[in-house]
């Protein structure tokens, strides 16, 4: 049906009564997320919206065992505590919407979410959704609509665009997966393209990349060999300078390698629809699943 | 963040590393006293935060403290790939028997450390990595464990060395992994890295990045940063400080947007349709009116802008806020420039209000407000 997150999704909120999650937990609640708990430290016995909190994560799933994921909006130079707290209770799904994440910290709980098999989104990212079904992020969620397009993006701003043309031209989402803008990320492009490729309810892939690393050309290569489904791919930063981080602290042209061409023409040579301009999305769409 | 080499070489001297005898001069007097004191022939190294120093003509040798002083003078003020000459590391000329690469950064593909070495030292790693792929040795740390010491001599075995070398250099390769654990290093890195005549190894030069968002827990490089000696420009460090992300670029088309990747296509954009951008300006998440007045007077501070495109996606940030802002400025503005306002999404109807009330037209889309700008400041060239 969708990939990461569906009608079975229940989530814990890690930094509930800040301004950020507060404000987050009523926007997913009100996009029929079941949010079940929430945490801070420090704060445990209060309430927010009804929703109980907790001073640890392992509380709340001794609570509420039913709770399978967890979405943090913890300040960053505390997320990455709260990232491994929540792989500690064996979450299989961990969306850090945090930004500025040390990087070190955020090899180390990658390599601990890959060891026992959990996801996660991010860091530095707009979460997840599977449209009209569960919301697990920060995005608006007007510009999405329930349908049969997966969506992987580096970029928030950017999905929205995208979603927004996507939605305005009858193309629904199966689910949209936010991956991050940092240099490391718990998901890359192929881990996401895996996961659509088998999904039922996904026929087509749209990929929206940037400057910085080779998550791109790798995902090419992954193509050619494993996936069968149609991908449009627009990748932004043409224009960016080498040597200097464009806002993502991932987004950076080292030397040679990491441009926005090089990526493109490894997706193009993968028999990838590159498109130059987020607009032009549609129109890709249209003429690939027509033939 | 970057540090200097003499920075990077005081690091390195905290976990015992060898490092050549000399130190940091910031006139052509104290260059010629320490030259004296160290004993010609000397190296004088320029230190800026720039690559390709050498080639650019910041590292020289002199024979005598005469000659070294005659050389300072020609190199403070000098200014390399942009960066001003104001401190000359001086140091001692070593007598070299061997040149070594050692190095760790992060191999973001495979998410973990990654530590290489190379018994070709002394020249570009990325061009030994393209031309003798066989000459360089990777080994990939797991970040839970860190780099051990039987991986270590692994990696400098696969790297062709032996014998006591072989000891040697697993020892200093485990110093720099803790150079690169306890720093929080995005990259640091020894070339070269020399075998001297007698025998010993010393790193000659010396290159360590800092990961940004670990500087809370080291200040004294946090505090660097905020007095401005970084490889910023003067409105970067500005946008910095009022918690924008700002990029100083060659054209005349100001970029301001809310999201680094669509910041990124905007530019893209306005390229497509012939034009260039001479920023890139991220107001960030959730940004408010000032938040808005303060990008647009840092995009027309700088003296190319021949126009001004904002592009706005709401999502946390609302499109009444940037309305309000973009208003607000027209009356504090530095210079009157056209622009192309796009703006959608969060509160939208209310910022359209607020944007028609003030006489200030927009679009709804991203390539329209592209087009529109590109068009609008060309015309100001005729």
């Amino acid at each position: 049906m969708t990939v990461l997150i569906n009608d079975k999704t229940r989530v814990l909120v890690q930094g509930i009564t800040g301004r950020e999650g507060q404000f987050h937990t009523q926007a997913m609640r009100g996009y029929g997320t079941k949010v079940l708990a929430g945490t801070t430290p420090g704060k445990g016995g209060q309430e927010v919206e009804g929703i109980p909190v907790f001073d640890n994560v392992i509380e709340a799933t001794e609570e509420f065992p039913e709770i399978n994921a967890s979405i943090i909006f913890v300040p960053a130079r505390f997320a990455a505590d709260a990232v491994n707290e929540a792989l500690d209770a064996k979450l299989e799904v961990v969306v850090a919407i945090t930004e500025h994440i040390p990087l070190h910290d955020e090899m180390k709980f990658v390599a601990l979410a890959h060891q026992q098999g959990s996801y996660i989104i991010g860091p530095n990212t707009p979460g997840v959704i599977s449209p009209g079904m569960c919301k697990l992020g920060i995005m608006p969620a007007h510009v999405f609509k329930p349908g049969q397009i997966g969506l992987i993006s580096r970029s928030g701003t950017l999905t929205y665009e995208v979603a927004a043309s996507l939605s305005g031209a009858g193309f629904g989402q199966s689910t949209a997966i936010g991956l991050g803008g940092d240099p490391i990320t718990g998901m890359s492009f192929i881990d996401a393209l895996r996961l659509f490729e088998t999904d039922d309810n996904t026929s087509a892939v749209v990929m929206i990349g940037e400057i910085g690393g080779s998550a791109e050309e790798e995902a090419a290569e992954y193509i050619k060999e494993h996936i069968t489904k149609p991908v449009v791919a627009y990748v932004a930063g043409r224009t960016a300078p080498k040597g200097k981080r464009m806002g993502h602290a991932g987004a950076i042209v080292s030397g040679t390698s990491g441009t926005a061409d090089s990526k493109m023409a490894a997706l193009r040579d993968a028999s990838v629809t590159v498109i130059e301009r987020p607009i032009d999305v549609d129109e890709a769409l249209q003429t690939l699943l027509k033939s | 963040m970057r540090q200097f080499e003499f920075e990077a070489k005081e690091a390195f001297q905290k976990v015992g590393l060898s490092i050549p005898r000399g130190r940091v001069a910031q006139s052509s007097d104290e260059v010629e006293q320490v030259a004296r004191e160290l004993g010609c022939p000397v190296i004088l190294k320029a230190q800026v935060l720039a690559g390709g120093r050498g080639k650019a003509g910041g590292i020289k040798r002199a024979e005598t403290p005469k000659q070294a002083r005659s050389l300072a003078d020609k190199l403070f003020g000098m200014e390399i790939h942009g960066h001003l000459v104001n401190r000359l590391l001086v140091e001692e000329c070593l007598d070299i028997s061997q040149e070594i690469y050692l190095g760790i950064t992060v191999d973001r593909t495979n998410r973990r450390p990654v530590a290489i070495c190379s018994g070709m030292g002394g020249v570009d790693i990325e061009k030994v990595a393209k031309e003798h792929p066989e000459k360089i040795a990777r080994l990939a740390v797991n970040p839970l464990m860190g780099l051990r010491e039987f991986e270590a001599r692994r990696l400098v075995k696969a790297a062709g060395f032996k014998g006591r070398t072989l000891l040697h250099l697993s020892r200093i390769v485990m110093q720099l992994w803790r150079v690169f654990s306890d720093n929080d290093a995005e990259l640091t890195e020894i070339n070269p890295l020399i075998v001297t005549t007698d025998g010993k190894y010393i790193a000659a030069d010396a290159r360590l990045n800092v990961d940004d968002s670990s500087l809370f827990r080291h200040k004294t490089l946090a505090e660097r940063l905020e007095k401005g000696v970084a490889e910023l420009t003067e409105l970067e460090l500005r946008a910095r400080e009022l918690g924008m992300t700002y990029v100083e670029l060659k054209g005349d088309i100001g970029i301001i947007g809310n999201g680094a990747g669509l910041v990124m296509a905007t530019m893209d954009a306005v390229h497509y349709y012939g034009g260039k951008p001479s920023n890139f300006l991220d107001v960030g998440g959730g940004a408010t009116a000032d938040r808005m007045t303060q990008a647009l007077d840092i995009v027309l501070s700088h003296p190319d802008v021949k126009g001004v495109f904002i592009n706005i996606l709401g999502g946390i940030t609302r499109c009444d806020e940037m309305a309000n802002g973009i208003v607000a400025s027209q009356k504090t503005l530095k210079r009157e420039v056209p622009m192309a306002i796009r703006l959608i999404g969060t509160r939208e109807k209310e910022g359209a209000e607020i944007l028609q009330k003030a006489n200030i037209p927009f679009l709804e889309t991203m390539d329209a407000a592209a087009q529109l700008i590109v068009e609008k400041t060309r015309g100001g060239e005729k």
